[in-house]
């Protein structure tokens, strides 16, 4: 891979950081009047997600990291690997394990379409849409009459996902859920 | 639309207010306006300055020679005083070469003046009212160099051990490798964890910096800590100004230029042509006197309360 040297940081640029690839989030030229200029750099650790702060001198290089962002459809699970295909008409197959799936385990659901970053050819991290539907397969039963307005209760889905609901909701039903936040929406339409 | 300016159209109105001010506020305290060339045979040599420089064909004269846009009017104008002009100022573009950002352009104007026979106090006090009657700011407080990272970091920046400056520096900053100097520690931990605290309340004088910082500030002793006569200003955590006891010995002027064209050495920079005019007019005896250089851009960032340069000035470096 190219380096970088902080002529070339800014934000998006993908580069290896004490071992673990990293994304440029944010870029700041910092010098005093007449003192040394250094770059200040946010960094998010793509392998923890983790946010870094870091400081180089001008001049300073970093090794690029080999790190790709891929659309691919979630196809199923065989326990150990989550498997992901490509969605360019390649049908091109890749194993995620359970540490690039992360939380994003409990929004996976087959045919939809998620963000997955390759690191050296293998997947790194899954990053799910902003919303899908999911359905419910276990709730209290739904209190009839109570619509918009009232209190919420637990509903499990069928990822495992756990979300509260209005009290209207059955078993059976399919719900929108925010992934960013993990709460509910709406009933899913259609 | 990248023909269009960065900034509003107010903010070209706010610049022309502030240059007419500016204008009426020194010929009222009878300050010579002058106007100094920005392209010279030479330039700064300090190691963290770095000009753009420029191949100048003249008629009669084999060959292109490089000259260089100056970082600031300083030398020129000293040229001046030395020839006897008096108290004078100007707005001038100066360049630095690779600064870029929200808050640097490689071209910016800068507000520079001089006056013989001030100390650094009574130049303190003028700069004070300059920011008043201009930008209508507070009067600022005067904190020390040592005041701002004792309040700040818990340490005395003359005296702590160069180790664990440096560690320290690596702790608060994450920075990585390790061939850094005393100064670098210092910039390091002034740039991240002082400055941007500094003049929210009311804009804030920081004095006495460390002799290995004075440029072309005098040297004083104070408690057998060699400290600069410089200050600088502070408003809404940006550094607005940088003021000197001026050097005015050719000697020490020469001993300096030296010294920086060697460290320059040592980091693999280019060497730097002295300016031997600026040698020559401090020996014929330019008077004692202090200066300072007031970055107009950033002093209109604190008037329309911008984190960005962009915003007051029409065509940044990316559209110029």
């Amino acid at each position: 891979m190219a380096n970088y040297s902080t002529n070339e940081f800014k934000s998006g640029v993908k580069v290896m950081l004490e071992g673990d690839p990293c994304a440029m989030l944010e870029v700041e030229f910092v010098k005093p009047g007449k003192g040394q200029a250094f770059s200040r750099v946010k960094l998010r650790n793509l392998r923890t997600g983790r946010v870094w702060e870091r400081t180089f001198k001008s001049g300073e290089s970093l090794e690029g990291a080999d790190v790709i962002d891929l659309d691919m459809e979630y196809l199923y699970s065989d326990g150990e690997f989550w498997h992901f295909m490509l969605t360019d008409g390649s049908f091109e197959q890749f194993g995620a394990d359970e540490t690039a799936v992360g939380d994003t385990k409990l929004w996976l659901k087959e045919q939809v379409v998620y963000g997955v970053t390759l690191y050296n050819g293998a997947p790194l991290s899954v990053i799910p849409p902003n919303f899908v539907d999911l359905e419910v397969v276990e709730t209290d039963p739904g209190l009839k009459g109570d619509t918009a307005q009232g209190g919420t209760k637990p509903a499990t889905f069928t990822t495992g996902a756990v979300v509260n609901v209005p009290l209207f909701v059955n078993i059976g039903e399919v719900l929108k859920i925010d992934t960013r936040t993990g709460e509910y929406v709406s009933r899913a339409k259609g | 639309m990248s023909w269009r300016p960065s900034c509003q159209l107010e903010a070209l109105r706010l610049r022309a207010d502030i240059l007419a001010s500016t204008r009426c506020f020194f010929s009222e305290r009878s300050v010579l306006e002058v106007d100094t060339p920005v392209l010279s045979q030479s330039t700064v040599t300090d190691l963290h300055l770095a000009s753009i420089s420029a191949q100048v064909d003249l008629p009669f004269q084999s060959g292109s020679h490089q000259m260089f846009l100056q970082t600031s009017p300083e030398f020129s104008m000293k040229r001046l005083l030395a020839a006897g002009s008096g108290p004078i100022y100007q707005t001038a573009k100066s360049f630095r070469d690779g600064e870029s950002g929200k808050r640097h352009n490689p071209e910016f104007t800068m507000l520079e003046w001089y006056r013989p026979g001030f100390g650094l106090l009574e130049l303190m006090s003028e700069v004070t009212d300059y920011i008043a009657v201009v930008a209508s700011l507070e009067s600022p407080d005067i904190i020390t160099y040592q005041q701002a990272f004792q309040q700040y970091l818990d340490i005395n920046p003359h005296l702590i051990d160069s180790e664990a400056l440096c560690q320290l520096a690596k702790d608060k900053t994450g920075i990585s490798g390790d061939d850094f100097s005393r100064d670098d520690c210092l910039d390091l931990l002034l740039t991240h964890c002082i400055e941007s605290k500094l003049g929210y309340e009311r804009p804030v004088f920081v004095t006495d910096y460390p002799a290995s910082q004075a440029s072309l500030a005098n040297i004083k002793e104070v408690d057998g800590v060699l400290l600069a006569q410089r200050f600088e200003l502070y408003a809404n955590g940006l550094e607005l100004a940088n003021g000197y006891d001026e050097l005015v010995d050719a000697d020490e002027q020469l001993c300096r230029f030296e010294a920086d064209n060697k460290a320059r050495q040592a980091d693999g920079l280019p060497e730097i042509p002295i300016d031997y005019h600026l040698v020559e007019a401090l020996r014929s005896g330019m008077p004692r006197c202090s200066g300072v250089a007031l970055g107009l851009d950033r002093l209109q960032m604190v008037m329309q309360n911008t984190s960005s340069i962009d915003e007051v000035i029409a065509f940044p470096i990316g559209r110029a």
